[in-house]
This record gives structure tokens, sequence and C-alpha cells, in this order.
């Protein structure tokens, strides 16, 4: 490539000038997404105590009937059962049995809510958004069913309707349709998942694990795990939590990467729009040059 | 962008082989009325695991870079200003057009809810920063435009020559015009690729807790960069080789000799700036595990290396099977390190597994065939190849 003169410099920058300004308004609002959001005091959860859970799956039950969702019907020796054995398309929360040997533990899964979800950094069209409470609410009018969202949640939550033609996705959203609150952990005989707000969560598990020494992990999942999470998970001291099926995950939020390369890379759009000017002058520039070339004879 | 030389090849349209193409592409349409009528569960091999499978990882993340050619020409020709690479540039962007409006097509495929599709680029103040996809989804809508824009002097040029007095017009009116903003199209044309291949792998950065160490890494945009840069010159190679030699038309081994220090190079930085990143995030370790992982990867490395290593050696500038082989085998090192960025180093947890059903390989061979067959008819009708030789009619 040819030397640029400062003239042509000049000119450079007055286009790309001209592109960020109009290009700024538009992506003004990106900034501000990217402030961590942390814990905040309105925060809504659940705990989920697994020493208490006697598996007896009222939780999942009463959440179809909360949420209109079908049985999963298994059949086990010519008999049906409701018997989901994941989370799916017409499941939102699940109790799994994990064993070691011929102990076991029970398990229940449904969305974490996160501080920092994945999903909704992944959803093109903000399908997903952390709602009142902090609830990750769904609006499947926005929903494209790319499922990027199953591809980037740590937990494999949200589930495809894969046998639909028109499908919609499904995950827990803390029956935010209910005045009553969640359903699970109103019918929870053993108070093994209770629901609030995520401060009196914590000082219940705290207030448990204190009240009996040597029964519980010291850890409580969901503090730290992912960048934090507003459900909560205690276990038996011996039962790590990745017995349980609760991946390790580490302190840092799943979305922290992408999004600083994102916002890095295309902050106010700068950086393409400088790109784009520095492209068009030098093809503006080679192709004039091509064309006094071919007028020679 | 006119340059003299290009003709159309012309010759009967409807060979055995083009017949062959249409009856896969046939195939392929019939696996689509299963995944529209029933729903993509009954279609593909994907589940709640695997949520992607070959319609993403192959014809989206694997077809936009065998199609980047037209994008790594235009750097050629019109930045780094070597003009006699103009011949490469029209097929390029052929098989450019074709593998991202397939690309574009296989989304509408694969997205569950794809009737709301419209709404990505209307509705504004919808839009997710964050997310790279939104950023890709963009920027592989505009650019299917752009490329085909980049691409229409040549159907210009013909209807000009010889089309009907009505297409004359036309080409006569809109000629001038889009010789005026062509630059700033071409440098739309450098400029999106750019952007939506990083973002490419910036998209499986997001789900970092369950990625495989020896392909997730904090530089896979720039990685996923480089790799889109040497595969559209390995496809270009490989594209100009079998189109010449298909049509009976002398090639010019020196001019695609030329690029072949070009590609090693690239590669060369490539393999530097991975094994680099690797070395520095202490993951090395998991390239000697006697594992599946730690074999594709040195697969996909070796494939690289090697023809690398020989490009940038003497006999490579020279000799055609020398290129084309191995042109072939930077494409086949370079479309398994993007797969498997996508599927194989993919992990999300125990119970999982993937592998594609027959009706999901049946729509992407179709979607091949049919790229095989415009490519055909373009070529045929359209001065798109330079002819060297006149072409024997066939």
């Amino acid at each position: 490539m040819t030397t640029i003169t400062r003239r042509q410099l000049l000119q450079g920058a007055a286009v790309a000038g001209v592109a960020a300004a109009t290009a700024a308004p538009a992506t003004a609002e990106a900034s501000a997404e990217s402030e961590a959001r942390g814990r905040q005091p309105g925060d809504l959860g659940l705990l989920y105590d697994s020493t208490l859970c006697i598996g007896c799956r009222a939780c999942v039950t009463k959440c179809k009937q909360a949420n209109e969702l079908p049985v999963d019907a298994l059949t086990i020796n010519g008999a049906p059962y409701d018997a989901p054995n994941d989370l799916n398309a017409t499941t939102k929360t699940v109790i799994q049995v994990a064993t070691q040997g011929d102990r076991f533990a029970f398990v229940k899964r449904q969305c974490m809510q996160c501080l920092d979800p994945a999903c909704v950094s992944a959803c093109m069209i903000k399908a997903y958004q952390k709602g009142p409470g902090g609830v990750i609410t769904y609006d499947q009018s926005r929903c494209l069913g790319d499922r990027y969202c199953q591809i980037a949640c740590p937990f494999n939550v949200p589930k495809f309707q894969w046998s639909k033609a028109i499908p919609v996705m499904v995950k827990c959203e803390m029956c935010r349709h209910r005045k009553e609150g969640p359903a699970c952990s109103e019918v929870c005989p053993r108070q093994a998942v209770i629901s609030g707000k995520v401060t009196d969560l914590m000082a219940e598990a705290r207030r448990r694990q204190a009240a009996s020494p040597g029964k519980y992990l010291a850890r409580i999942y969901g503090e730290t795990e992912a960048g934090g999470t507003q459900c909560l998970y205690l276990s038996a001291a011996d039962v790590p939590f990745e017995t349980l099926g609760l991946p390790k995950l580490d302190a840092t939020t799943q979305p922290h990467l992408s999004t600083s390369i994102q916002h890095g890379l295309y902050n106010k759009m700068i950086a393409p729009v400088a790109l784009y000017a520095a492209i068009g002058f030098a093809v503006w520039k080679n192709t004039r040059g091509g064309e006094d070339e071919e007028k020679k004879p | 962008m006119s340059h003299a030389t290009a003709t159309p090849v012309g010759g009967k349209l409807t060979t055995p082989f083009f017949n062959l193409m249409a009856l896969v592409a046939l195939v392929g349409a019939v696996a689509l009325v299963v995944r529209f009528g029933q729903g993509l569960g009954a279609a593909s091999g994907m589940t709640d695991g695997y949520a992607w499978g070959i319609w993403i990882a192959i014809d989206v993340v694997v077809g936009t870079a065998l199609g980047c050619g037209g994008y790594a020409m235009a750097l050629m020709v019109y930045v780094a200003n070597r003009g006699k690479y103009h011949p490469l540039v029209r097929p390029a962007l052929l098989t450019g057009a074709l593998g991202y409006s397939f690309a574009a097509l296989s989304i509408v495929v694969d997205v569950g809810r794809y009737w709301g599709m419209w709404k990505i680029p209307t509705y504004v103040s919808w839009w997710n920063f964050d997310s790279a996809l939104l950023e890709v989804a963009l920027c592989v809508m505009t650019y299917v435009m752009v490329i085909w824009i980049e691409f229409s002097p040549s159907v210009l040029e013909r209807w000009r020559a010889s089309g009907t007095p009505g297409q004359r017009t036309f080409a006569e009116s809109a000629g001038p015009k889009l010789d005026k903003a062509l630059p700033w199209i071409i440098a739309l044309g450098i400029l999106l690729p750019t952007m939506h291949q990083s973002s490419l792998g910036t998209v499986m950065m997001l789900p970092y807790s369950k990625m495989h160490p020896l392909w997730f890494s904090p530089i896979l945009p720039l990685l996923f960069l480089v790799n889109c840069l040497f595969l559209g010159y390995a496809a270009v190679i490989g594209e100009t080789t079998v189109s010449t030699s298909g049509f009976g038309r002398r090639s010019d081994p020196r001019l695609l000799g030329s690029l072949a220090p070009v590609m090693g190079w690239l590669i060369l930085f490539f393999l530097a700036l991975r094994f680099g990143n690797l070395a520095m995030r202490g993951s090395l370790p998991a390239a000697f595990a006697a594992n599946k992982y730690a074999a594709w990867f040195w697969l996909e490395n070796l494939l690289l290396l090697v023809p690398g290593i020989v490009l940038l050696g003497k006999n490579a500038r020279e000799r055609a099977s020398t290129q084309f082989g191995a042109a072939f085998a930077i494409m086949a090192g370079g479309v398994l390190y993007r797969f498997n960025t996508y599927i194989l180093a993919y992990d999300p947890g125990p119970g999982w597994s993937y592998f594609p059903s027959v009706l999901e390989i049946l729509v992407t061979a179709g979607f091949v065939a049919a790229q095989v067959m415009i490519y055909l008819f373009v070529v045929r009708r359209f001065p798109v190849l330079t002819s060297a030789t006149p072409a024997p009619s066939r």
C-alpha cells in the first residue's frame, strides 16, 4: 500500500467521525447494560435443602398444575407414571436422586435465576430479561427458537419443545403469574424447598448450618457459582454438590468474557466505523488507480 | 470491477452430474417437509443437551468460512492492491454469495420460530448488544445482500452484451451508478466478514464452562478470523482448480501459487496464536492426554501445519497438484477446527450425546447440491470464469 498523506488521513478521520456520531445514540444503551447487577435487596429465590428432601415429588406435580404442563408419562413394567427424569419441555422442576453405593440423596432442579444470566446475555432480542425480584422472565413473542440460551446456560435449564412445529422455550419463572408465589415451595411437606427474599434465604441457610454442626457442607451452592444465583442449595456434609449433579463453576459470571469482548470491540461502534472508513478509503484509492491503468493503451 | 477476460462457459446445463445434484437437492427438500411439518425433534438428532447440530456447525459456521473466498480475495485486490488476482475475484464472490445465502437459509430451517426472524433487523429497541449472535445475525443478513451486489456486475455485463431490450436498458442505467457505489460496497464486503467471522468465535465463548480447554480460548474471535481467511484462500484454490479442469480451461498455477506464501504465513500465525495461548493458560497438557479430544486436536493442527509448511516451499509456487493437495488439507483442518469448536468441544454434561439424523444429513447434502447447481448455471450463462482457452461445448 502507498503511504497515506496527512490530508488523506484527515479525510478518513472526518468520515469516521460523522459515522460515529450518527451511530452513537443507537449504542448508548449498550454500555449501560454491561454494568454488573450484583445482589439486590428485593431479589427472590428458592432455598433447597437436600438433607430434608424425602423425594415425594409433590413439588414436581404442583409445578405442573400451576404451570398447566402436561405429564411426562413413563411406562415402567407396564404401569404408566408421570416420571420426568430431567427438566424437559413439560417439566420446569424435577427431583433427581444421586446415588453413592447404597446411599442416596435427592436434588431438585429448576432455573437457578443467575445474577448475571447467560441466557439473558445470549438472547438476540431480549426474550429473556431480568424482571421484578431478579426473576428471569421469558417472552415467547420475542423468542426465535435459535436455542443459543440452551448452549449458553451453565445449568442446562432452558428446554425446547422439540416435538412441536410451533415450539417455545420452557423454564421456571418462579411462578410469577401466581399471586401466592412459587408452587413448589408451597406444597413441600418438609420445608426442603422454601421461597422468599434471597437475603432471608441466605440467613435461613446459615441458621440451619449453625443449628446442626457437622450435618451440612459448609458452603452454600449458588452463593458464588457462576457469579451467584438466586436459588441456593444445602447438601449433607458427605455429599458434595457435584455428586448431586450441580456443575462445578467458578465465581466468574458465565457472560463475563464474551460480553467484555463484545463491548470492547463494538463500544459505541467506533472501531467498526473507523475500520470501515479505512477500508473504504483504501478500496476507493485502489480502484481509482486501477481505472487509470485500464485507460492506458 | 470490470475484467474483459471473463466469459460464460456456455454448453448444456443438464449434464448427468447436474441431474444427480438435482436429485440430491430434491431429497433434501422432501426432508424439509418433515422438519417444518413435525418440528425439529422429528427431523434431527438434536436434543436439549446438544441444541445445535450440523445445520449450525456445518451449514453456517463452516459454510460461511468456505464462502470467505470473496472476502479474502477482496482484501488482496482492493486493500493490498494486488490487481493481478482480479480473475479470481468473480468466482470467489459467486461461491461466497452461494455459501452465505444457503447459510442464511439453513438458519431459517434450524431456528424453531423462523417466522419471527423479521423482528431481528426491525425491532432495534430490542437489540441485545451483549449477544454475539445478534452481531452475527445482523452482519450475515446484510452481507448476503452486499455480496450479491458485489457479484452483480457480472450479471449486468451479460445483460448489456446480450440481454433482452429491457435488461439492456436496466444494465445501462444501473451500471454507472453501481460503479460509483462499488468501492463503498466492496469496503462493506470486507468489514462485515471481519465482524461476523470473529463473532462466530465469540459465540462459543459464552458457554465457557462447557467448553473443552483445547478449543475454548479468550482469543477465539481472532482465531476464527484468521481461520476464515486461510479457509477463504484455500477455497479459492480448490474451486478454481476444480472448475478449470472440469470445464477444460487452462489454469494458471503461478497466479494461484503466489497465494501460497500468504496462506502459509496465515496458518503459521494461526498455529502460533493457538499454541501460544494454550501455553499461556497452562492448557497444553490436555493435548497430551490419551483421549479423543487430544487426537482430534492433533489431527486439526497437523492438517494445517504440514500444508502450511509445504506452501512456503518453492514447489507450491509452480505445481498445481501441490497447491490443490495443500488447499484440500487446509480445508479439512480448518473445517475440523470450526466444527470441533461447535460440536466436539461443547460438553453439556453426562448423559448427552449427538449424532446427526439421516434427515439432518439429507438437508445439508441437499443444500450443498443446490449450491453446486446454481454455481454451474451461473458460470455457464454469465461471465464469471476467465477464459484462458475457449471452452469446449459439452
